[in-house]
């Protein structure tokens, strides 16, 4: 551990670290572009020149440089301001200065960094090199004039993202960052680019010109567009979601998020449930609560609990879910679910269906088992973190299922039903290397539990994950990816079916059968609701989507930026989000919906505020009491032992840009589907 | 002062006819008022009346919709919202001023890095409601259009000095 001296103050950091590194433990500011502590180092901006005492007679680039013990460093001695200021002119010869213009104007590194460490004017008269910009798709922009080259993306994209789409052409003033063949970037981590650069050169193609930074308020929340649950910031101008940033959360997100998360702010404002709509004469009318309301209670006069059914979707916060369950409790009803896409989970000890490794605890593994799953789509940032681990060394990956398109090398085992009861069994020959492998990890997504047999595949994988010591006093590899936001603090707070209660796939025959009189949807939309048959469909929820479609009461909620909500992460990381903005219209929070649809139905609830309700639900769940933790699960029984069908294990048919009601009211979001799908289909560019 | 002196002054007329030469010098004076609105005072090119939107002489909007006008603006009276335009360049959709919010700093032209928001010479708008001060940018364009020639004699006899 080298000790070093900076400024005159000691510092001693980890061997291995460099000095710009051991600067910031000192709390000295050095001026960086190309330096970023989750990308390779480069050393090519220059602009983090220090002095080192009995070094070269030249300053030293900090980022470069091993801390090494004994080290004198000086970073506020006028031959380091000297040298900023030549490198900061350097940079500038060739960047347009068109900041007026510029997206990243007032949150510019270079912006910044010029009037803190640049000098007032430029030497240069001569011309100024032009560079033709690159499309990168729908969702980055490119200037690429404004280039510095400092490569930030080309690493992020080759190392962290892992596609190598990006690199550098040609040489010296001539170096153009570009895709090689025009192509638009396949990641979906590719919105942090424009994060990543540190000038204007990548920016956002959705909010390109709309909004300055210092016009947006700040709201820092939680995203639920999957079941990661990484931390956002969610910027607003008057009642608009403009735009949303990652926050730093080294357990969740590092400071990454996926593309669906940043860029399908633009559905918030689109298709929304801004009124009450009540079905007359066979066509939904625009109406007021009092009318929808007694619409409702006029259905339900009379009816059984047992011919009331509800359903929870993916999106719906705990606290709205606490408020279905209850007045669906009230109602008599043990009908109610919230695995829309029939995953034969939730029903057994907690530990089943967490991701218990935990995200961050992906970096101590040494080996992995994919089943049915594709983190890659279904949780980005998750599928980041295995490449993090993969890049690490001492890493193996195999995947029993459709074969997948994944950033780290895989091994496919394939997807029949076949292999998959071998593995369980212990005859399959990767179960030899799960025996060797002392911290291995075993991630079964929702394809795999969906089918028929879910509740056999749970069991058969528990099974040999605890035979495998996959599962021991301070490990546990047992892993269950969630794809939907509300999916566990849903099955923490118990929306399954009771005792004699009917799933989703038992409300849509009962439906079809006419054994159903009445469907609350909470924002379900993933379900065929045509099913139902003749039942009387109320949806409360945000956007026009498929559970609005068939719905005879429409009553307007909250979408997640509007509402302070709790969700529960796929590892069981209970986070609260806030509200950045408001619902349109007569949009109200969901449980203030059912809390007063409660009271029209003579089955008043028992809160009338968010604090009695939150009280209401940590007394239902009491590990939802513990912010931003995961609480220590059990590990019991869960699954249900037996033979697996012989079907093949297929990947749920998803599109990843169009997963939920919000993503599907995107533009942005439609664009980046279409484009997909046309690449995948072949496209040329001139195919009209 | 004695009783006699005030008499006399007072019958003699003394303060009326003092007061009447007064007047009567102001004869042979130079005139300080003039006969506005046929006559005009001078204006400095620095004066900071109306607001306008330039163009360059291409018939080009200058404004870029960078929005610091709107951020340096202490009366908040500008209001501005942008997107790109179809030929892939900033502009704005929208460029509102409320002039009954508008102090007359002439923050907004300082501010302005391609000189298209002005203050111009004039200061003759006086409206009959109060919503015909709530300047778009049509409004604004007109403006410009109509006032700059004298708009940029202003500003080349002001550039020195900038």
């Amino acid at each position: 551990m080298p000790t070093l001296s900076i400024d005159g103050i000691e510092v001693t950091v980890e061997a291995g670290q460099t000095v710009l590194q051991a600067c910031e433990a000192a709390g000295v500011e050095v001026p960086r572009f190309c330096y970023h502590d989750r990308l390779e180092i480069a050393g090519n901006c220059r602009m983090c020149l220090v002095e080192m005492e009995g070094g070269p007679p030249k300053p030293i680039a900090s980022c470069a440089m091993p801390a090494g013990d004994n080290m004198v460093i000086k970073t506020n001695t006028p031959a380091v301001k000297k040298a900023r200021e030549g490198v900061m002119e350097f940079l500038l010869i060739n960047h347009p200065l068109d900041c007026p213009i510029c997206d990243q104007g007032g949150e510019c590194d270079l912006q910044d960094q010029s009037m803190a460490y640049g000098k007032d004017h430029s030497r240069y008269t001569e011309v100024k090199r032009a560079v033709k910009d690159k499309n990168l798709g729908p969702l980055v922009k490119t200037t690429m004039t404004r280039c510095i080259h400092c490569t930030r993306c080309v690493r992020f994209i080759t190392d962290v993202a892992g596609v190598e789409e990006l690199g550098a052409v040609f040489r010296g003033e001539h170096t153009e960052i570009g895709t090689y063949v025009e192509a638009a970037l396949t990641s979906e981590l590719q919105g942090n680019l424009i994060d990543l650069c540190p000038v204007g050169a990548l920016t956002s193609k959705p909010y390109a010109f709309t909004a300055r930074p210092w016009e947006l308020r700040h709201t820092e929340t939680i995203d639920v567009h999957d079941a990661v649950g990484s931390n956002v910031r969610v910027d607003t101008r008057g009642r608009q979601v403009m735009r949303v940033l990652p926050l730093l959360n080294e357990d969740i997100n590092e400071e990454w998020i996926s593309d669906k998360t940043r860029f399908a702010c633009d559905g918030l404002a689109k298709r929304r449930l801004d009124a009450v709509y009540v079905k007359q004469e066979g066509k939904l009318q625009q109406s007021d609560w009092d009318t929808g309301f007694d619409a409702i209670r006029d259905r339900l006069d009379g009816v059984d609990g047992s011919k009331i059914a509800a359903i929870a979707g993916d999106l719906a916060c705990a606290e709205s879910m606490t408020a279905l369950k209850d007045l669906m409790t009230a109602l008599g009803s043990a009908n109610i679910d919230c695995r829309q896409d029939g995953a034969k989970i939730g029903t057994g000890a907690r530990g089943g269906y967490l991701f218990n490794t935990t995200i961050a605890g992906i970096e101590n593994a040494d080996f992995c088992l994919l089943v049915g799953t594709d983190p890659r789509h279904e949780a980005s940032i998750l599928n980041a973190r295995l490449r993090k681990r993969y890049l690490q060394g001492g890493f193996t990956i195999y995947s029993v299922g459709a074969e997948l398109d994944a950033t780290f090398p895989v091994t496919e085992l394939g997807a029949g039903s076949d292999v998959l009861a071998d593995i369980i069994a212990g005859r399959h020959d990767v179960c030899s290397q799960m025996v060797k492998s002392t911290r291995g990890m075993i991630i079964v997504g929702q394809s795999a539990l969906a089918r028929a047999d879910g509740a056999q595949v749970l069991a058969g994988l528990k099974a040999i994950a605890e035979k495998t010591d996959m599962v021991t006093s301070d490990w546990n590899g047992f892993n269950v990816l969630h794809n939907a936001a509300a999916r566990v603090a849903g099955l923490d707070l118990g929306l399954v079916p009771g005792e004699g209660g009917m799933d989703v796939a038992g409300m849509q025959a009962a439906g079809a059968k006419g054994d159903l009189d009445v469907v609350f949807l909470l924002g379900a939309d993933e379900i065929d609701t045509n099913a139902f048959g003749d039942a009387f469909v109320v949806y409360i929820g945000s956007h026009g989507d498929n559970g609005a479609h068939h719905a005879d009461v429409i009553l307007p909620a909250a979408a997640y930026t509007e509402k302070p909500g709790t969700y529960v992460n796929t590892e069981g990381r209970v986070q609260r989000a806030e509200r950045a903005t408001f619902p349109p219209g007569d949009g109200r929070e969901d449980w203030t919906i059912l809390r007063a649809l409660s009271e029209r139905l003579g089955q008043t609830l028992s809160y009338d505020s968010l604090p009695e309700l939150r009280a209401r639900m940590v007394e239902i769940a009491p590990q939802l009491a513990a912010i931003d933790e995961i609480a220590a699960s059990d590990w019991g029984d869960f699954g249900t032992a037996g033979d697996l069908s012989s079907d093949d294990l297929a990947l749920a048919d998803t599109d990843y840009y169009l997963s939920n009601p919000v993503c599907r009211a995107s533009d942005t979001m439609a664009e980046c589907s279409d484009l997909k799908l046309n690449t995948a289909e072949g496209a040329t560019g001139t195919h009209g | 002062m004695s009783f006699i002196q005030r008499n006399v002054r007072t019958w003699m007329l003394t303060e009326l006819l003092t007061g009447m030469a007064k007047t009567f010098s102001y004869m042979f004076k130079r005139r300080s008022t003039i006969n506005y609105p046929y006559e005009k005072g001078p204006l400095s090119p620095r004066f900071r009346g109306e607001h306008a939107l330039r163009r360059y002489a291409s018939g080009e909007e200058r404004c870029i919709a960078c929005k610091l006008c709107e951020a340096v603006c202490p009366a908040q009276a500008i209001t501005i919202e942008a997107e790109p335009r179809a030929d892939g360049s900033r502009r704005t959709t929208r460029y509102d001023l409320d002039m009954t919010k508008c102090i007359f700093c002439g923050f907004c032209q300082e501010a302005c890095p391609v000189d298209a928001i002005v203050e111009g010479p004039n200061f003759e708008y006086a409206t009959e409601t109060r919503e015909e001060l709530f300047y778009n940018k049509d409004k604004l364009l007109a403006n410009g259009d109509r006032w700059e020639n004298e708009i940029a004699a202003n500003i080349a006899v002001d550039a020195p000095y900038r």
